[in-house]
Formats: C-alpha cells, structure tokens, sequence
C-alpha cells in the first residue's frame, strides 16, 4: 500500500477498528516508514488532546426534574422514590459491608495475602458500584475543594486531601461519606467524560493498603499509600487514563 | 399496562440524560437550544418507544437526539444542508505536519473551539467516538451512515482538529 492508503487508514488503526489483514499491513507499514509513523503518533495526540480537554457537559440540574414532568406522572415516583431510600441504602450496604469484611476476615486467615489483596479491591470495586447504582453519589455536590473538603469536618476523624485536577481534564463532582471494611472512609468523586472516578480515601493507621492494581467485572480499582493516608481509585475509565489520574493524586 | 411502559421508558432512556445533553450541546453549540433538543427528543423517543426492541439504550437515544438536532439545525437556522464529499480519498490526509503537537501547550478553549469550528457531520462522530467512546458500528447506527463513512469522516475530522490545533499553537488566531 502507498503512504497515501496507509493515511487515509491510520485513524481507523488507531482506534482499533480494522480487520486483521489490513490492521496487519498498517503494522508493518509504519515499522519501515518515518513519515507515517510521525502522522500516527500525532493522530494519537489529537484523539488524547479532544480526550482530555473536551468538556463533557452533564445535563443542567433541573433538566431531569422538568423532563419528568413533560414525560407524565407515570415516570415520576418511580424515580422519585430513590433517593429518600438512604436508610435502606445504608442498611443494605452495612450488611453487605458485614458480609464482606466477615469473609475477608474468614479468607485472611486461610488464604494468601495476594487473595485478600483480591478480594479487597472487589469490596473497592463492590463499593463504587454501588455508589452507581443506589443513585448516591454524591452527599456534597461541588466542584470546588474548598467546599468539598470542609464538609467532611466533623464527619470523620481525619481530613482527606482534595485536589482540583480540572485543568488536567478530571472534574471533581464532590464527596461522600462511604464505608470500606467496616469503616468510614471519605468517597472523593470526579468525572472523566462520562465516567466516574471513585477515590476512597482513609487513615492508614497501622495497615496501610498494599499497592495493587485489579481489574474486575470491568472495572479497575489502583490502592496505594502516602503520607499515612491509603487511597483506592476506582473506576471503568481505561487503564491508562486511570493511571494518569493516580498519578496526578499522588503527585 | 401505560405505567409498565412509562416506567420501563424510565429505566431505560433517562439513565442517559447526560449523554444526550452532551451530543445535544456540541451539535447546537449552545446550552438552551441544546436543552430544547433534548426535551424534544424525550418525547420522539417515547412516542418511539413501542419500536424499541431493547439492547443499547444510549446508542438508540442518541440517535434520536441527534436527527432531532439536525431537524432544529435546519428548521431554526435555515442551514443549508452542506454536502459532504464522501468518497475521493483523503487529500487533506496527504503530508504530515512536521511541528509536533505539543499536548502540554493545549487547553480546553482552544480544543472546543476547534471542535465547534468541524461541519456537524464531522461534529458528531468526533463527540459519539471521542467522549461517548461508542464503536464505529454504534456509531454509524446512530448517526444513520455505513461505517466505511464513518471511517472516513473521522480520518477528516481529526486532520482538521489538527490543523486547526496547529494553527492556534502557532499563536495566528486566538
């Protein structure tokens, strides 16, 4: 193939979207020829560029409220049921969390530290999840740190750290209480494009996390410790990505 | 029976607010035309909704949302439908531009301005593949074109995202 057909076939290879053959020829192509290879590196630089720095806009707040109405009584009480289930919320996460830590407890003991370091991350996992799913976000919607931090005064035993990593494409959507291993943790959320970062955040007292990085049901959860804090991102965001922003927290 | 559907419609199509919104907004390029579509296209979809044979919810509203953005682009702005040359090869993809993109040097204004400055057909593959992160096959299933178009439309909008990147770097416009 000319440089010309590579060209025109680039940015399908690098989005992962050609057959085989053709991926293969590309392949070949780029390792013999400087010029292309330059325009595949910079064609990746656009896509990381509009990744990065595109705004993702999130629906106005009371969008959803006015759609609602439009769309008829029928949808209503369904959605407006949910988020006056916290006590149901709380309870059924508390149990799942007894659960959890119990079989942690129970999986310590017998199986390997790796496989607590598993099944941990699971519970990180788990946790983010939920945090989805029982329409619980977020307790204190903002995106600014100087409120988010402040909130957690006097609802924890410790003051997480809360960077603004705006600039860097991470928008931070505020935070919540949350509950890791049977205790309270602080739940720092940010949104990357359309998905959403979890960062748990605790005292490491006198077991620190361990520094691992799992993937699990599609979802990556990355643990390290500083500083006497241990921190757990998670989150469905590519690898690459979340690393990024791990790196960014951890700076 | 109406309040299954209403209520299975909600389940459904509403989880995906942010994504119509989203599309919705870099198409019009403005926050109350945007919420104006995507209150319309609500209400398509559900008319629709009997039509809906399940699967990918996002990819199904937003292909709703965005022929309700081309039919507002149309009505409110009298915006003569530009045709887009599909099948010569792509000429602009021709020499590279020797500077290297510095990404460092990029911000978000300069990135959405040169978003915004795209045809909407390139528009929206750009905002579909890039943020929505859908497939070329989901793409091209919502924006109604084969995927050999959507293909090629991406090669072209990304040349011109970097040219006009480029541009911008070199400090010529602002």
């Amino acid at each position: 193939m000319s440089c010309e057909e590579i060209r025109n076939l680039l940015s399908a290879y690098i989005d992962g979207e050609l057959d085989a053959a053709r991926s293969l020829e590309v392949e070949r192509h780029l390792e013999q020829c400087g010029l292309c290879e330059v325009a595949s590196e910079q064609l990746q630089k656009i896509g990381e560029a509009v990744r990065t720095y595109a705004p993702y806009y999130r629906a106005p707040a009371g969008l959803e409220s006015r759609l609602r109405a439009e769309l008829g009584a029928g949808t209503t009480h369904e959605f407006q049921a949910r988020p006056h289930n916290s006590a149901r919320w709380i309870r059924w996460a508390l149990a799942a969390v007894l659960v959890l830590a119990a079989a942690l407890g129970f999986f310590e003991t017998i199986r390997s530290r790796r496989e607590a370091r598993e099944l941990f991350a699971r519970e990180v996992i788990s946790s983010h999840v939920r945090s989805l799913m029982a329409n619980h976000l977020i307790d204190v919607p903002s995106s600014d740190r100087h409120t988010v931090k402040p909130w957690f005064n006097g609802k924890l035993d410790f003051s997480p750290p809360v960077k603004d990593l705006a600039a860097q494409g991470f928008t931070l959507a505020g935070g919540r209480l949350d509950y890791l291993s049977g205790r309270p943790v602080a739940a720092i959320v940010y949104y990357r494009r359309q998905h959403v970062i979890n960062l748990f955040i605790w005292p490491s007292g006198n077991t620190a996390v361990a520094r691992t990085s799992i993937t699990w049901n599609g979802y990556e959860t990355i643990c390290w410790a500083e500083a006497g804090m241990s921190y757990c991102a998670v989150s469905d965001l590519n690898s690459s990505e979340l690393n990024e922003f791990v790196r960014l927290v951890a700076k | 029976m109406e309040q299954k559907k209403s209520d299975r419609f909600a389940e459904t199509v509403l989880p995906h607010l942010d994504a119509a919104y989203n599309l919705a907004r870099w198409l019009t390029r403005n926050q109350h035309d945007a919420e104006d579509v995507v209150q319309e296209a609500y209400l398509r979809a559900l008319r629709f909704f009997d039509g809906f044979r399940g699967g990918d919810g996002r990819g199904w509203l937003l292909a709703i949302v965005r022929n309700t953005c081309y039919t507002w682009l149309e009505r409110d702005r009298g915006r003569a439908h530009t045709e887009l040359d599909e099948d010569t090869p792509c000429a602009e993809c021709g020499p590279t531009n020797p500077e290297a993109l510095l990404l460092e040097k990029l911000n978000a204004a300069s990135v959405s301005a040169c978003i915004e400055e795209l045809p909407v057909e390139f528009r929206e593959v750009i905002v579909m593949r890039e943020l929505e992160e859908l497939s070329y096959k989901e793409v091209a299933a919502a924006a109604g074109v084969p995927i050999g178009t959507v293909m090629s439309r991406l090669a072209r909008a990304r040349k011109r995202l970097e040219d006009c990147l480029t541009a911008r770097l070199k400090g010529g416009r602002e």
